[in-house]
């Protein structure tokens, strides 16, 4: 073989493994995540090395640098756990222990999920019978818009002991208080959104619906509804995130005993800043799955209506 | 005045058998912030029955405020007029005409056959008449076998022949069509105002069509009507008579030359420009 031909790409040999790699957005995606560890762990030795020296110091202890970085990354209570002890407390209290056991963190995330969901759903009807209303009736654009703005004003911190305890005093206890304080925050994503699709069609498109002399529910039906399409979806993806915050928020101050704030809350009590990342990442990735979910029907009814693939 | 009323209370058909739109010194003004503005002033016109009658002129000599103002998209400000012998509003009401706008305005998440169905769905006609009426509609404008596609799918001329297969699918007698193809290149304007010309012509639609093209306009019309601005006015009224079946060759005619001539003096005596 010359040289020449030795630098000629041959012609069965495709771009290299790396080169696919990053051409796509698999590659760019692992650098990402490897650089994100990375600067993790670096976080985690530096944060957590000034309490290791110390303690070294008051036991008396000789130690190597290597030995230091290990119990740094090791600690039971550290500044910031690293990734593994996260990993670890997480495949513990998720895969390791029963569901029904109160030490599992899969018990915890069914307890937030659903009031999540169930304030998710409650604000999503609020929100839209809500913007309905301000898009139909003048009254109500004038003197609701302003509340509904004026609502998410509010520390949600600050008003949802307030909703606690007013549900509580009227004997609504657990579940339903916490759905509040989510279809609080949630309804205000979908009101905008949709006054904004109710509102989106063109003028010539009303005017055609004019012609035919519809009615106000049939120019909704046929005109307005399928064009709030798109805003609805990208309000929900919004809503159905802080609706999760929302029960997380809602648990922390009536110090429950259980759901992802409940852990949260413990956590801090005691201490338990690897607890309290577990539960952290485990909202996280609920919440995620739930975007992409909304994101799956997303996709789902908006092929149905003819969108390009 | 009363007479005409109490005439057309009596016998409202009777007294506007061939008269589809009777307008009678009828004004338009918009009030703008900055004063108003007069988009038309005491327009007499007659359209009758099976007529097709253009409106030309120079953008804001009110062609398109007419045709909407028949269509009671707009309230006339002053004067009278009758659609089918009764108020724009009640025409409309009745459903008479079927309104083709300058863009094809399909719903987008609506296949071509059920962007069609829609005013019929709105009518309330039941489902296997709607989808025969489409079909027979889609057919006339020669869009058969496109009931399915999505308006995206279709080109602009093709968007545009289905919203005019909408606008005759409820069958109104009456078909307004506000520069429906003035967005197209000048080869599938050709093309489409034949075809136009030939629906026109085994129909038996009456039609008002509103552009700024003087081929166009000589080229479809039983009836020109020209049009100046500042205030919105009409400003002559040319009657043809080309064959119904003629094709764009009439175009090469000195008798169609003569009627565009006559209609390029208006449009240039109507002129306000300072130039």
């Amino acid at each position: 073989m010359t040289t020449d031909a030795a630098t000629l790409p041959t012609a069965t040999a495709g771009p290299s493994l790396w080169g696919r790699m990053m051409k796509g957005q698999t590659g760019p995606v692992c650098v990402m995540l490897i650089g994100l560890f990375v600067l993790w762990y670096v976080g985690a030795v530096f944060l957590n090395l000034p309490g290791q020296i110390d303690r070294n110091a008051r036991a008396k202890l000789d130690w190597t640098v290597p030995q230091l970085v290990e119990a740094t990354l090791s600690q039971e209570r550290p500044v910031l756990p690293a990734p593994h002890q996260v990993a670890a407390e997480m495949y513990k209290t998720i895969f390791a222990t029963k569901i029904t056991s109160k030490r599992s963190l899969v018990y915890h995330t069914w307890v937030t999920l659903s009031s999540t969901l169930l304030g998710f759903g409650l604000g999503t009807v609020l929100g839209i019978v809500l913007a309905v209303g301000i898009v139909h009736v003048l009254t109500l654009e004038k003197s609701l818009m302003p509340w509904v703005i004026s609502s998410q004003t509010i520390p949600i911190l600050a008003i949802a002991p307030m909703i606690i305890v007013v549900l509580g005093a009227i004997g609504l206890k657990g579940l339903i208080p916490k759905a509040m304080i989510s279809t609080y925050l949630c309804f205000f994503p979908v009101t905008i959104g949709m006054v904004k699709g109710l509102r989106s069609p063109d003028h010539i498109q009303l005017d055609l619906m004019r012609t035919y002399n519809a009615s106000r529910w049939q120019t909704f039906l046929a005109l307005r509804w399928p064009s709030a399409m798109p805003f609805l979806f990208a309000s929900l993806k919004v809503a159905i995130a802080i609706s999760l915050v929302g029960a997380i928020v809602g648990e922390l101050p009536t110090g429950a005993q259980s759901g992802l704030g409940a852990r949260l809350l413990a956590g801090s009590y005691y201490g338990q800043t690897v607890q309290i990342w577990a539960a952290l990442l485990t909202a996280a990735f609920v919440a995620a799955m739930m975007v992409v979910i909304v994101g799956f029907f997303e996709k789902r009814v908006l092929e149905r209506m003819g969108a390009r693939a | 005045m009363t007479l005409q009323a109490v005439v057309n209370n009596v016998a409202p058909m009777a007294a506007s058998k061939d008269v589809v739109v009777d307008i009678q010194k009828m004004s338009l003004t918009f009030q703008t912030a900055d004063g108003p503005v007069y988009a038309l002033s005491e327009v007499d016109l007659t359209i009758n029955r099976g007529e097709f009658v253009s409106f030309i002129g120079p953008s804001g000599c009110g062609k398109t405020t007419l045709l909407r103002v028949i269509a009671d998209l707009e309230r006339a400000t002053g004067g009278d007029m009758l659609v089918n012998g009764v108020s724009p509003r009640q025409a409309r009401e009745e459903r008479a005409y079927g309104y083709v706008f300058q863009a094809p305005a399909l719903l987008p998440w609506r296949s071509i056959e059920r962007n069609v169905t829609l005013p019929l769905e709105i009518m309330e006609i039941p489902r296997e008449e709607r989808i025969k009426r489409a079909h027979e509609a889609l057919k006339l404008v020669e869009l058969n076998g496109f009931e399915k596609k999505f308006p995206w799918q279709l080109s602009g001329g093709m968007q545009q022949r289905a919203s005019i297969a909408r606008a005759l699918s409820f069958d109104a007698d009456l078909l307004l069509m506000d520069e429906p193809f003035g967005a197209l290149d000048e080869i599938v304007r050709d093309h489409l105002n034949e075809q136009l010309l030939k629906l026109w012509a085994r129909t038996n639609k009456t039609v008002a069509f509103v552009t700024h093209s003087i081929p166009e306009a000589v080229f479809l019309s039983s009836k020109i009507v020209v049009m100046s601005p500042r205030p919105g006015r009409i400003i002559d009224v040319i009657e043809t008579d080309f064959a119904k079946d003629r094709t764009l060759d009439v175009r090469e005619t000195p008798e169609f030359l003569e009627v565009a001539h006559r209609v390029r003096e208006g449009l240039r005596a109507g002129h306000s420009y300072d130039d």
